[in-house]
């Protein structure tokens, strides 16, 4: 019952008439041998790391660099200031997505969503949309498996590496697997979500991986602010009924073929794009002192 | 399909800050000590690509290292695993190559003591997920995510049948298979992957054909 692509994911869920979080929960059951209990077991301790970063980075983190930390607190502070200008709902999933990357620069305990560098999307924008569709326990980990069906698509059919594929890879996929399971967990339909998918992903296509030092630090965390935004965004424009003319899938492969053309500079070598601006090689003369010294 | 479980995605659960260079790593590092079975003396970590020019942000080194000291992805004392090698009595080594490898995120580790050594490498292809790409200079293709055993033997006929045969007696399902060999005759490796728990007699059944040298269970 292996699921190959989205087109497969989308026909499986309409098919049976249950949630694309359904299908990926039945996959895993047949792939891992686990129970369903064990499997929903397993996904609710993620759920609970994910709770506790959040909560973690909104208290105020600092990285040992010191080059990001503390801007969740900013936002938040803000947000309550009521003068922001983008919804407060919007702004409150930029921060948690601001505030799970904080704590993982500062190396604590996060849940790889699909990588580390992009941790902070999927989260970020469930606990954001949380305080508005009141979700169960149990939806809140629908959210997740919903994600990983799609994340499981661009895995298996493209990259979830930003060394392979440049940060669209991450932050990219990230953001599409977020805009799938908000369409979902707000009461879209799997087509609707595999539209948000494709929506988000369109606009994150080439986006390279050139972090400054070397570190998961600038930009990530900021583009995983982006990132959050943009899935909100393509989540509301798929459930108003908006479609990509791209199918989601052909998406996907274009994002694996631009990934294949990019340069090496640009996929996670820290030789090229922000990293090698004079400020990013001034930053991580500062940080490391002689470079790359043993 | 390189990715087969929903945890590939939505995990590992992990300390920062990068899933490939740092779980991943961590992940390559315990297969190896997993392999060695013991707390080496002496780990020669040999980085190319992407770990050789970013492992310091990453934690690449600390990662592979609290791997070889027996730590899981999420242990918070990965960021103190230097120091606490030293306190083992581990000597470690960083070599920063310059040769373009196959994958980006790819490492070589040699591990020593007084009774043997290992030669292991490794690549993180994404989200935590790594391959065992080579084992003692064999080729192999070896996930780490499900029970494996590696067999050496001695290249000689009916010692593949008589190991699948004890498999299949205790009722274990191979998922993966290869076998390969350095020269006709001579030494030779199986790596199977299964979908069961490989007790320790199973383990001591296979020790006993005839040509087997040597069986090392990987994951529990």
């Amino acid at each position: 019952m292996m699921f190959r692509n989205v087109a497969e994911l989308v026909e499986l869920a309409e098919s049976k008439q249950v949630k694309i979080a359904e299908i990926m929960i039945q996959q895993e059951i047949e792939v891992s041998g686990l129970t369903r209990e064990e499997i929903i077991a397993k996904m609710d301790r993620n759920l609970t790391v994910m709770e506790q970063a959040v909560e973690r980075g909104l208290n105020g983190v600092t990285s040992v660099s010191g080059l990001t930390g503390g801007d969740a607190v900013l936002l938040q502070k803000y947000i309550k200031s009521g003068k922001a200008l983008s919804g407060s709902i919007l702004l409150d999933a930029v921060s948690k997505a601001v505030a799970t990357n904080e704590v993982n620069a500062a190396m604590g305990t996060i849940c790889a969503t699909p990588t580390a560098g992009s941790a902070g999307v999927v989260p970020g924008t469930l606990f954001a949309v949380k305080e508005v569709l009141n979700p169960t326990r149990m939806e809140m980990i629908e959210f997740l498996f919903t994600s990983a069906a799609f994340g499981f698509v661009v895995a298996n059919n493209a990259s979830i590496s930003g060394a392979a594929g440049g940060c669209q890879a991450e932050v990219g996929s990230a953001s599409g697997m977020a805009a799938a399971s908000i369409v979902e967990l707000a009461g879209g339909t799997p087509r609707q979500a595999a539209e948000a998918m494709a929506i988000t992903l369109k606009n994150m296509l080439g986006l390279v991986c050139d972090p400054v030092a070397g570190l998961v630090e600038v930009p990530c965390v900021k583009r995983n602010a982006m990132g959050a935004s943009n899935a909100m965004t393509a989540a509301d424009m798929a459930l108003a009924g908006i479609t990509s003319r791209i199918p989601c899938d052909e998406v996907i492969h274009a994002m694996y073929l631009i990934g294949q053309s990019m340069p090496s500079a640009l996929r996670e070598t820290a030789e090229g794009g922000l990293a090698a601006t004079p400020t990013g090689r001034r930053l991580e003369a500062e940080i490391f002192g002689e470079k790359n010294n043993l | 399909m390189k990715y087969r479980s929903a945890f590939d995605i939505i995990g590992p659960v992990m300390i920062g800050p990068s899933s490939s260079h740092t779980a991943g790593a961590a992940r390559i590092g315990r297969v190896a000590r997993t392999l060695f079975n013991r707390l080496p003396k002496k780990a020669v970590i040999s980085l190319y690509g992407s770990f050789a020019k970013t492992y310091k942000g990453h934690g690449t080194d600390v990662a592979i290292i609290g791997g070889i000291l027996d730590f899981d992805t999420f242990d918070e004392r990965i960021p103190k695993s230097l120091e606490l090698a030293e306190e083992a009595g581990m000597e470690v080594v960083f070599s920063v190559e310059e040769m373009v490898p196959d994958h980006p995120n790819t490492v070589r580790i040699n591990l020593y003591d007084d009774k043997g050594d290992l030669e292991v490498v490794g690549i993180s292809i994404g989200g935590g997920t790594i391959e065992i790409t080579e084992l003692n200079s064999f080729k192999l293709k070896l996930s780490g995510e499900h029970p494996a055993v590696l067999v050496v033997h001695n290249d000689q006929f009916g010692v593949i049948s008589s190991v699948t045969k004890i498999l299949a007696q205790h009722e274990i399902n191979i998922g993966h298979m290869e076998v390969s060999r350095k020269e006709k005759g001579k030494m030779a490796l199986m790596v199977i992957e299964v979908d069961q728990k490989i007790h320790q007699d199973v383990v001591q059944e296979i020790e006993k054909v005839p040509n087997v040298t040597q069986i090392i269970r990987m994951v529990e």
